[in-house]
């Protein structure tokens, strides 16, 4: 038999719909190249009991000929994503050994079409990094390196371990949430696909929460098609949920394939940043090529306020995270440190429990939202936000249906290479993402070249609200004509 | 409406001004809480009423409870206040055992209500009028409980999440009498409106005072703040003690500090609880989880339409249908309760509008008084408001006299039974049949022939005669009968 864990999300479908494996065959696949894949520290808990429970109950159901949409399909869920008696931790000291008693609405509702889980995937603690180095469960390998290096590289964040374990074949597809640039980054990074939906397409209930404005739940898939698959599944109106949109979700698979002749493709010149690399703008000349040769209309655009989307959501995020993370005070679940008092054992818990990057941010937000400093910062952030918001408005008021952009400003890179002495460094990253978030814009990034290093390098694309399903054939497109990318295993 | 005078207090340098604002804390009636499905029944064990969401699990989102918005809505319009058809919900944030969001869902630039006004009824037939400043909707926080552990503090959630209207008065206070009349009359509205039990003794309604002074005139001078008062009486002494510590610094050449004090009822004194410096930066920031709140014009309006009628409505209706005072009407009006008990007694009277006015004087100083004297109030009385119509019915019809009632009234109090039934079975009924009485009108004359001469002087010692006459009646003779009998046998 081939390798089970090669295939697409799709053609295991259509393998268990024909019965030509069963789904506890595909899982254990899986649950074995996880086993080897160690080393990647991709995975911070394995749930083999229950993801053979799981392939055993849709196997049943494939023979009464129950099929739901995903079936038997082994997944990875990132660890912020709460699961029913499954450990929880956000990747938080300060979550200790924490087992919700309630499923996330996301992930119930892959649950309720059929999917299997594998476990709960690494990532940054609370979400908060672009590299996955912040994890009290420590960082994750890329399973892409440099030609010819041993050095391993990180495979961005906050979804690193989401990225990873599809881009290691570890899992058919992987739960994520992106805040700032964490599905897409990491999907450029490991040369997967990852799409943040419009922020109201998926429910935020049962994840933890980083930045309530900015969060939403997406997947990483190895194709978009596999992405269009899970994205179905995972979206919906949750009334547990008020700034989830009641709007009906679209068979997104139906738009890969689909002609994108006359679309209108805007390029922002502001997203032609002083000393990117040459290898960065040349990829994104060869998808603007793609896309034209697809039928498409290029036509420059100008988002005017962009220089400022990347300051003003390193005050939103962090205001809105410093009050999110107060409940973790050590009084009613997860790690608690005593202390003489009530003031000593919060300053003992959490200066335990909480990781150096999210108590800078706790810092931060806290600063910006003080008396006498809101005005500064947070209220003028949220002016620029809505700045950037009417930038893209004024865009697609002029016919535009989607931006093609760089998803990042470079490749990998190697573990504690960055970010070290100036967190800014690091906050860069997320320099081409960090808008659609602000602007509740969906965003998609696929694999679409190889730097000079051999590393995957992704594009972006970035729809009007409510309109994944172009971004969808957008970026089919792409892929059709940039092919798709594989790890050496090194592991 | 006379515009009160108020109270100033000496101090050695002269008279002195208060100036009081009030901020109630209003437990919405609804069956769940503000942002979650979770029962809002008091007395439950410890944390038996917290879901999810109370508890502030990782993960878990508020949504808004519509029926709370409609209570606060109702409450605005009870209140003459303006309604904001947007409002926003912000978060609070400090640390407190109690508070597992590590913040307070509230409202702070953007509340549902708006400015209004409450006419408040002092004694002497006074009022004067107190601004409301605003209304808003937060949330209430869980308790700690010291007693069940040497070593450690435990917290109980049931009240955690539980909705509040935060009702913020105008500084328009001048005195304690006012301060305490405010309340009640607050209290009486929400309770008119079903919005709030007001249940203060359960903490379902509580208060926070702030209390300056000056001499009249003067701009206004530094305020403290008393926090969670929950009795009547203990705001009014709180705020004479308060007045009279301000005063006396002031008067020494000291300042106020801004601080927050408690009431010690034991010892009748604040203490500060803590300064302006200690106060927490509570970081207000609109809450991303929650969309504004918005509603219709319509929503409103319907709600209005809905509205009960408020004391103020009632009691000028009293006035005006049943010729009542303004004082017993307010007396009336006070508690939903008297003024349910009041109303239910007119729709069984024969005659309201020859009875009406009748009914309150009996509600008010039969009822009233004999409840009091029992310790007992209008929902316990065991005078049902059936009995007490016919009693009325039976005065107003002529059957017995008012003094007969009062005996009538006393039996079916403590014996209970039908009152018309008792009249007919006890032979209380007034007699007017005139040749009985004229018997005994002539034997009291004949008796008396130096009174009958002198009447027609002194007509005012008529009385005397019929004094007399209601006496060896048993009282049961028509008083009016008596009258004219005697009038025309004694020839004046």
């Amino acid at each position: 038999m081939t390798d089970l864990t090669s295939l697409t999300l799709a053609e295991a479908r259509k393998g268990l719909a024909d019965k030509t494996f069963t789904s506890l065959e595909l899982t254990d696949a899986h649950l074995s190249a996880i086993e080897k894949a160690r080393v990647l520290n991709a995975f911070v808990l394995e749930t083999p009991e229950q993801a053979r429970s799981m392939a055993r109950e849709a196997d049943a159901r494939i023979a009464r000929g129950e099929v739901g949409p995903l079936a038997g399909i082994p997944l990875g869920i990132k660890d912020l994503f709460a699961t029913k008696g499954v450990r929880t931790t956000a990747c938080s000291k300060i979550l200790g050994n924490f087992v919700p008693t309630y499923e996330s609405t996301v992930t119930s509702q892959l649950w309720r079409d059929g999917a299997v889980m594998l476990g709960k995937l690494n990532n940054d603690e609370f979400a908060m990094g672009s590299a996955n180095e912040t994890s009290c469960f420590g960082p994750v390998g890329n399973p892409w390196r440099r030609e010819g290096s041993n050095t391993t590289l990180v495979p961005g964040g906050s979804s690193g371990g989401s990225a990873s374990a599809v881009a290691a074949l570890l899992c058919m597809g992987a739960t994520a949430t992106d805040t700032g640039g964490s599905i897409r980054q990491p999907a450029a990074f490991t040369a997967t696909v990852g799409i943040k939906p419009t922020y109201g397409r998926c429910s935020r209930w049962g994840i933890v929460a980083f930045a309530s404005s900015l969060d939403q739940a997406g997947p990483i898939a190895r194709t978009t098609r596999d992405a269009a698959m899970l994205l179905r599944s995972m979206a919906g109106h949750d009334p547990k949920d008020t700034t989830s949109v009641d709007i009906a979700v679209p068979d997104y698979e139906a738009a890969i394939g689909k002609s994108v002749k006359g679309m209108k493709i805007g390029i922002p010149k502001e997203y032609r940043l002083d000393g990117m690399p040459a290898e960065i703008e040349k990829l994104w000349e060869a998808g603007a090529a793609w896309l034209k040769a697809a039928g498409a209309e290029l036509v420059e655009v100008s988002l005017p306020h962009t220089k400022y989307a990347l300051p003003a959501y390193y005050i939103v995020a962090p205001a809105e995270a410093s009050s999110n993370l107060a409940r973790y005070d050590g009084v009613r679940y997860g790690l608690r440190e005593p202390g003489r008092n009530i003031i000593e054992q919060y300053e003992n818990t959490r200066a335990e429990g909480f990781g150096a990057e999210v108590r800078r941010r706790v810092m931060i937000g806290t600063y910006v939202l003080s008396a006498g400093y809101y005005d500064a910062y947070y209220l003028r952030a949220q002016k620029v936000r809505t700045l950037i918001k009417k930038d893209f408005e004024d865009c697609f008021a002029k016919g535009v249906n989607a931006i093609l952009t760089p998803a990042t400003p470079s490749a990998a890179f190697g573990i504690g290479e960055k970010g070290g002495a100036d967190p800014v460094e690091m906050y860069l990253n997320d320099i081409f993402t960090v808008t659609v978030n602000m602007a509740g814009l969906p965003g998609i990034a696929v694999p679409s070249g190889k730097d000079a290093q051999g590393l995957p390098l992704g594009l972006q694309l970035i729809g009007r609200p409510f309109e994944e399903e172009t971004l969808f054939s957008l970026g089919e497109v792409i892929e059709q004509a940039a092919g798709r990318f594989t790890p050496a295993r090194w592991w | 409406m006379s515009t009160a005078t108020h109270k100033l207090l000496k101090g050695a340098t002269g008279d002195w001004e208060m100036v009081i604002g009030m901020e109630i804390h209003a437990q919405v009636t609804s069956n769940s809480k503000l942002f979650s499905g979770a029962s809002t029944a008091f007395g439950g064990e410890p944390n038996s009423h917290v879901s999810l969401v109370d508890a502030a699990m990782p993960g878990m989102l508020p949504v808004i409870n519509e029926e709370c918005v409609r209570q606060a809505v109702r409450t605005g319009l009870g209140l003459n206040a303006k309604i904001n058809l947007r409002s926003v919900f912000d978060r609070k944030n400090y640390f407190y055992p109690d508070l597992p969001q590590g913040y307070q869902i509230s409202q702070y630039k953007s509340p549902v209500v708006g400015e209004g006004e409450v006419v408040v009824e002092l004694d002497g037939g006074r009022s004067v009028s107190i601004g409301i400043e605003r209304l808003h909707l937060e949330q209430d926080a869980g308790k700690l409980l010291h007693d069940r552990s040497p070593t450690m503090t435990n917290v109980d959630l049931n009240r955690s999440g539980v909705a509040l209207m935060e009702i913020v008065s105008k500084p328009d206070i001048r005195d304690a009498e006012q301060a305490k009349a405010y309340v009640t009359k607050l209290r009486s509205i929400l309770r008119y409106l079903g919005t709030c039990d007001g249940d203060m003794e359960k903490g379902s309604l509580r208060a926070d005072v702030n209390v300056s002074v000056r001499k009249p005139g003067a701009p206004l001078g530094t305020r403290c703040e008393i926090k969670n008062m929950n009795s009547i009486n203990f705001i009014g002494q709180a705020i004479e003690y308060e007045a009279r510590r301000q005063i006396e610094i002031l008067e020494d050449g000291g300042a106020i500090d801004q601080e927050t004090r408690l009431y010690d009822p034991s010892k009748g004194e604040t203490r500060s609880m803590r300064s302006k410096e200690e106060a927490h930066d509570y970081r207000y920031f609109p809450d991303p989880d929650l969309l504004p709140l918005e509603f219709t014009q319509a929503f409103v309006d319907e709600l209005k339409a809905k509205l009960p009628e408020l004391p103020d409505q009632k009691k000028a209706r009293f006035v005006a249908d049943f010729g009542l005072s303004a004082y017993d009407a307010s007396v009336l009006v006070a508690e939903r309760e008297s003024a349910v008990f009041y109303e239910t007694v007119l729709d069984r009277l024969a005659n309201r509008a020859r009875d009406g006015k009748m009914a309150a004087n009996w509600v008010i100083n039969e009822l009233f008084g004999r409840l009091n004297k029992e310790g007992r109030d209008i929902t316990g009385s065991p005078v049902t408001s059936g009995q007490l119509a016919a009693i009325i019915d039976l005065i107003g019809e002529g059957t017995i006299s008012g003094k007969i009632a009062k005996d009538l009234f006393e039996i079916v109090w403590q014996e209970g039974g039908d009152p018309r039934a008792l009249v007919e079975s006890r032979g209380m009924k007034q007699v007017t049949d005139l040749s009985a009485i004229e018997k005994v009108v002539d034997d009291i004359i004949a008796a008396n022939p130096d009174k009958a001469a002198q009447v027609k002087d002194k007509p005012q010692s008529l009385g005397w005669f019929v004094g007399q006459v209601m006496k060896s009646s048993g009282g049961k003779a028509n008083p009016q009968a008596v009258n004219e009998l005697l009038k025309s046998k004694l020839g004046i």
